[in-house]
């Protein structure tokens, strides 16, 4: 395809020298121009002074993206999205990587308030003892925020921007970017490949139990602007983390592309618990806008006796396509998946998890509370595979859906592939309605009827609940009842 | 209707020539029936007579068509209201076969419903400690332990826990008005000893209870003021206790007879 002549001109007038400790100049305009080609990827690249290593990576991912074709097998539909038509690259309009939360822009600082992301890094420095939470936020595509650097440090632990680990720690990315989800896996995660603005980077060394739970919010803010997070998550020999990422947009009118990619890996009796609270804007009552929210989450247990657990809350977007699995390589390594994914209004959700046994005796999980309303349509669509040499894997499948009003759907669609005759896989389905009878019993007790949706709702999802962190538990309660507004005459 | 002073003695609850279908099938058929404050009510009739329709009209559950007449909750027309309003106004159905609600905690229940009714009344939600202090004390009359108010409500309950859960929920409610349908149903004696003691603990000259039964048994415990006979979808009969213990006797055929 030929290049856009603005994209052209614009990669020839950036000057490489200003940009190669990172964003510390000024910077005119910090949107790439509309569209996708190699000159695209380069202005990303050049941006963020990449290694050419990783300049080649993206442009192996570009050129290959170019030979594929969106899938086609979910339960979605959508009218076909424009590449050309979307921006690749968008930071805030504000002096980036700030040296303290006093740099930040008082705007986005009052945003974040809105959105009740916790920066207290004040309170730390204060003394106030209470668990801590450290917040690498991300607004629209840099990293502007970065706190409890210092404590992690040291404890050993790397939490950084994904900008920040290409600079800081280029071996362990070289290492295992792309080993999980490689760059040539799918559509979007090829997509990403190519034009990843950044992310998230964790690196817990040998034997070290992160001393908080880390957390990214991520918040979509500039019109039109593709998405593009890339994480990265490595737990070493014996290590533990736990990762929270919470996000929410603003309302608006167009539909909006995020296609993300996430990559964990657990060395030997290593383990990560990756929590997700996602509430994207949904479009609105007639099903208009909307965030489609396209990403390739996956784990790679490597090393023997890992375990790699996945806890979603998926309220928001028009349509998500999102499938976090597990590769269950090392032997005696688990996988877990504990899901709910709640529509309303026209929202359209294919979701569900893949667990991939490899080695010897691993087990997974999988819990998945899929609840519909509206006119949503909500599909579960899960694979358990165990090849040959799984001897002695045990899978254990519970997903139940539940629907309010008849307007709605709930298909779950299970596939399960056992090539070891010792492999043990359950798999349990239901599918329920919020009984008339539930409603008018909590009615008669002087609840409104969107309480009692609330409260019936938040019963059915308790099991994953409970598996999420307290704080996150508390928020995704109050998150479910929101999302059910208007549910209910 | 309004403006009537609250006291002792007048109409708490008041059906007037009430007709009720169900899929164009009349249940109810110009009934009336008043009880008044302070008073316990027993109506008791054979299988099929409607009294457990009575019970849901007065709650507002929906199917049911209410074809004619007026229900007064102290002065107030219930027919207007929806079921959460009739709920707030102070009206407690304990319900013959109570719902089961899986993952909801009793105890999540209770606090929802009870912070819902002091909402309506301007009043604040109470602290977690005084809330956990008023069911603990309430629960302990009813003979309910610990363990079961965690368990989901009334997931898995025996009807005798059911029917206990039922009285609690009253007894931290605190009703205008408490209709109680066949809570005698699937108790042991000594459960419906400890479900009539809680009731009983809850009369009050401000409150009328409406006890609906199909054996006199229950009615040995909760002592009744006034006992109506309902057949065919009407009050055929009203009197003292005695009345219930005549139908002990001989049975309901002679008022179905009359009813027909």
């Amino acid at each position: 395809m030929a290049a856009d002549q603005e994209t052209v001109d614009r990669v020839r007038s950036i000057d490489v020298d200003a940009y190669k400790y990172g964003f510390v100049s000024p910077i005119e305009s910090d949107l790439a121009p509309k569209g996708l080609n190699e000159d695209t990827v380069r202005f990303i690249s050049q941006k963020k002074d990449e290694p050419e290593w990783l300049l080649d990576w993206r442009l192996d991912a570009f050129r290959r993206w170019q030979t594929m074709e969106e899938p086609k097998w979910a339960r979605v539909n959508h009218p076909p999205i424009d590449y050309q038509d979307i921006y690749y690259f968008a930071a805030p309009k504000t002096s980036p990587a700030p040296k303290s939360l006093d740099e930040v822009d008082p705007e986005l600082l009052r945003t974040y308030a809105k959105l009740g992301i916790p920066l207290i890094e004040q309170e730390v420095l204060a003394g106030v003892e209470r668990p801590r939470v450290a917040v690498d936020a991300v607004f629209d595509s840099v990293s502007i925020a970065t706190t409890f650097k210092a404590e992690l440090a040291k404890a050993g632990v790397i939490f950084c921007s994904f900008s920040d680990a290409v600079r800081n720690h280029p071996d362990l990315v070289r290492r295992y970017l792309g080993t999980v989800v490689p760059p040539t896996d799918n559509f979007y995660a090829t997509l990403n490949s190519a034009v990843f603005s950044d992310g998230s980077f964790v690196y817990v060394p040998p034997g070290v139990r992160c001393p908080m739970e880390l957390s990214t919010y991520f918040r979509i803010n500039e019109k039109n602007t593709g998405q593009f997070e890339r994480t990265l998550i490595i737990a070493d020999r014996g290590a533990y983390v736990s990762y929270l990422e919470g996000c929410t947009a603003p309302k608006r009118d167009e539909n909006q592309l995020h296609a993300a990619v996430v990559e964990l890996i657990t060395l030997d009796d290593a383990e990560i618990k990756y929590s997700t609270v996602q509430n994207w804007y949904p479009g609105d009552s007639q099903g208009r806008g909307g965030i489609y929210n396209f990403v390739t989450k996956r784990g790679d247990c490597r090393g023997a006796r890992s375990k790699i657990s996945w806890t979603q809350v998926e309220t928001g977007s028009a349509i998500t396509w999102k499938y976090p699995s597990c590769i269950l390589r090392g032997d005696a390594s688990r996988g877990e998946f504990y899901s709910i994914a709640i529509s309303n209004g026209y929202q359209q959700v294919d979701s569900g998890t893949k667990m991939i046994h490899l080695g010897r005796n691993t087990t997974s999980r999988i819990i998945s509370k899929g609840v519909a309303a509206g006119k949503s349509q909500n599909t579960y669509r899960g694979q358990v595979s165990t090849h040959r040499l799984a001897t002695g894997a045990r899978n254990f499948t519970n997903c139940d859906s539940l629907l309010i009003g008849s307007e709605c759907g709930a298909h779950t669609v299970p596939y399960i592939e056992a090539k070891n005759d010792s492999a043990v896989i359950e798999h349990e389905a239901t599918t329920s309605k919020v009984s008339e009878e539930q409603m008018f019993y909590c009615l008669q007790r002087g609840l409104s009827a969107e309480e009692a949706t609330a409260l019936i709702v938040n019963g059915f999802v308790r099991d994953v609940l409970q598996q999420l962190p307290m704080e996150f538990a508390v928020e995704a309660q109050k998150l479910i009842s929101i999302s059910l507004e208007g549910s209910v005459g | 209707m309004t403006g009537r002073a609250r006291t002792e003695g007048h109409g708490m609850l008041e059906i007037k020539n009430l007709s009720v279908s169900i899929e164009d099938k009349l249940i109810l058929d110009n009934l009336s029936l008043t009880v008044n404050a302070g008073e316990v009510a027993a109506i008791m009739g054979p299988n099929g007579s409607g009294k457990s329709t009575l019970a849901y009209v007065l709650a507002g559950k929906p199917a049911y068509e209410v074809q004619s007449g007026e229900i007064f909750l102290d002065g107030e027309n219930l027919l207007e209201l929806k079921p959460t309003e009739r709920a707030l106004k102070g009206l407690f159905l304990a319900f013959q076969y109570p719902t089961e609600i899986p993952g909801v905690g009793g105890m999540t229940f209770l606090k929802a419903a009870l912070n819902a009714q002091r909402r309506a009344r301007g009043e604040s939600d109470l602290t977690t400690p005084d809330f956990m202090r008023r069911v603990r004390e309430a629960a302990q009359a009813l003979k309910i332990d610990q363990e079961m108010l965690r368990r989901p409500l009334n997931v898995g309950f025996s009807g005798g826990e059911k029917k206990r859960f039922e009285v609690l929920q009253m007894a931290l409610l605190a009703p205008q008005v408490g209709v109680l349908d066949e809570t005698d149903s699937g108790l042991d004696i000594d459960a419906l000893r400890i479900v009539a003691e809680g009731v009983n603990a809850l009369r009050d000259p401000k409150r009328a209870f409406l006890v609906i039964t199909h054996y006199q048994r229950l009615l040995d415990y909760i002592k009744p003021n006034v006992v109506h006979v309902m057949a065919k979808g009407r009050i055929v009969a009203t009197g003292g206790p005695e009345l219930a213990l005549e139908l002990e006797r001989n049975g309901y055929r002679d008022y179905a007879e009359e009813a027909a």
